[in-house]
């Protein structure tokens, strides 16, 4: 089970907070700032797992890190290599926290299995418009929870 | 999730601790999808023997078995690596020693991977080396349930053969060649087969071409992404070169694993039976401003005329296709400015060989390449940059992958490149 790297700001009590309902896909419980993406991420090509970071020049994360975040963003696309890098990112020390995925599929799934984080999908609200980059969200996969703390 | 006896005892560990942590995996897996079971497979198509660092590295610590526990099964355990339990092949890798000296590509890459070969080849995988297993023997049936990765593949599978197989990756191939199971959910289920979005193609766009199967392709990935796109209207009948173009473009621009062409690919008849009785969510035109439109997304990255490489063969060739990049090139020879390669399954250069393509190409100055690509190697010729292909998805990932310009367009267009060392390719009506 994954640890945040960072303790929860202080603030938290404050902020307006959200509870979306999702369905398991990886157990655990992780929490952390969540980094957004409004399009699909590509393993293979699109992410470089020495770094955490993503590379795909026209993407619109561009350079991001999604090391020691929860990652959401709405689906997976490109090379059946996905699952392969998102994998690598753990035996490289840069995977993120969890995952939040609006649309599994294979690539996906298999992809937050081998990065063994918490990881929901299957969301009553879709998370890359409720959630934003910054918010600060945890993930309880056992139980379908994900609560957002607005930033 | 619901498991046989036959499961459960490979989930305990009768079979040993590989396949024990094979079934591990393919549960946690199954689990992530939502299955309620897994289904039999005796068809795979995976990969292990392509080289990295991290594999390196895991080979030295704990020799090919290792590497395999903790990539192609996600395990964190110590054990020898059986035999695999049902036909599984290695797809596209690394370059070869047969590029050596000729492909600006490490040579300690290459001894790992020869080295793999020997390890695998043990343990009964077929080491096939490419994208195009279909093209070298590995047919799978109407219906068949396979577990294959590679999205060209797994498109062409799913769509021209009517197999059945998710998008695998790494380790869920890994853990099906040891156990001959897979999660039964996806394109598994007849459910979720069917058609979603319908294209319509206009007469007056054309479709009658290798080039044009292939803008198609992008066309129809871009609008479905992830969906079911499926074909009707007036074209001409694709052959299957050109479904090959055609599947590798939409698994590119989008992440289409299944189409249909009714009265082409088997699986649905009629278009009322291709989207299963239902109407079509969304229906799409195909015409000349829609062709023009993916043309100039291919070629948006093409600035200067001055080509340096020709890259032909992705997916991997077909012999006809060496046949008629030979006939292009028969006695003329390539600009000294410019490289040409071809890249086609070993076992298909030897019939190129004995038909005297290779020979052909070869006399011109180009080469004729197996198991690899400059995507997969992330090389091309020292300096490469401006590139010319015939094939869509190498025009939209090469730039990304090497940082260098791109053009589109047909197979002589490219070999013309190749000759003068200048791009002057058209869209033609």
């Amino acid at each position: 089970m994954s640890t945040p790297s960072f303790p929860a700001p202080p603030s938290l009590a404050a902020r307006t907070k959200l509870i979306l309902r999702g369905r398991l896909v990886v157990p655990g419980i992780a929490e952390g700032e969540a980094l957004v993406s409004p399009e699909p991420i590509s393993g293979w090509g699109g992410i470089d797992p020495a770094k955490g970071t993503i590379i795909e020049r026209r993407h619109a994360l561009y350079g991001a890190c999604f090391r020691g975040k929860i990652l959401v963003f709405p689906s997976a696309k490109g090379s059946s290599g996905w699952a392969g890098f998102f994998q690598a990112t753990r035996l490289q020390g840069t995977a993120p926290l969890g995952l939040v995925i609006a649309r599994i599929s294979a690539k996906s799934a298999l992809g937050a299995v081998v990065t063994r984080v918490p990881t929901l999908t299957d969301l009553d609200d879709d998370p890359c418009l409720v959630i934003a980059t910054g918010d600060y969200v945890r993930i309880d996969a056992d139980s379908g929870n994900l609560e957002v703390y607005k930033a | 999730m619901l498991l046989t006896d036959d499961e459960k005892r490979m989930r305990d560990g009768a079979e040993g601790p590989a396949v024990a942590a094979a079934m591990d995996l393919l549960l946690r897996y199954g689990r992530a999808l939502g299955a309620e079971r897994l289904c039999d497979i005796r068809n795979v198509a995976g990969t292990m023997t392509q080289p990295s660092p991290v594999k390196a590295a895991l080979v030295k610590e704990g020799g090919w078995d290792k590497a395999f526990a903790v990539i192609n099964l996600d395990s964190d355990g110590d054990f020898a690596i059986p035999d695999m339990r049902v036909p599984t092949c290695q797809l596209q890798h690394g370059f070869g020693s047969d590029a050596l000296g000729i492909v600006p590509y490490p040579k300690q890459s290459i001894e790992l991977q020869a080295d793999a070969e020997a390890f695998y080849g043990r343990r009964g995988v077929n080491i096939l080396a490419t994208c195009t297993p279909y093209q070298v023997g590995n047919l799978p049936t109407f219906g068949e349930h396979c577990a294959w990765m590679e999205s060209s593949a797994v498109i062409y599978a799913n769509s021209v053969l009517g197999a059945r197989t998710n998008c695998e990756g790494i380790a869920s191939t890994g853990a099906a060649s040891l156990t001959g199971k897979v999660p039964c959910a996806g394109n598994h289920q007849d459910e979720n087969r069917r058609g979603t979005h319908l294209i319509e193609v206009d007469p007056r766009a054309g479709v009658d071409s290798f080039l044009d199967w292939g803008m198609l392709g992008y066309f129809a990935g871009g609008i479905a992404g992830e969906d079911h796109p499926v074909i009707t209207g007036d074209f001409g009948r694709p052959d299957v070169n050109d479904l090959k173009h055609f599947g590798a473009a939409a698994a590119t621009s989008g992440g289409v694993e299944l189409y249909h062409i009714p009265g082409i690919t088997p699986e649905a008849l009629t278009i009322e039976a291709a989207f299963g009785g239902a109407a079509p969510a969304d229906s799409y035109w195909y015409g000349p401003s829609q062709r023009r439109h993916v043309y100039q997304t291919l070629n948006e990255i093409g600035a200067s005329p001055d080509v340096d490489f020709v890259l032909l063969g992705c997916p991997h060739a077909s012999v006809d296709q060496v046949r008629r990049t030979a006939a292009a090139l028969d006695g003329r020879s390539l600009s000294a400015d410019t490289e040409l390669w071809i890249m086609v399954p070993r076992a298909l250069r030897e019939i190129a060989d004995r038909s005297g393509y290779t020979a052909v190409i070869t006399r011109a100055g180009g080469r004729v390449l197996t198991d690899s690509c400059p995507a997969m190697s992330r090389t091309a010729p020292a300096g490469t940059r401006v590139f010319a292909t015939d094939s869509a998805k190498q025009a939209h990932y090469l730039p990304a992958i090497l940082g260098i310009e791109a053009w589109f367009g047909t197979t002589e267009e490219c070999v013309d490149a190749a000759v003068t060392g200048r791009w002057r390719g058209e869209l033609r009506p």
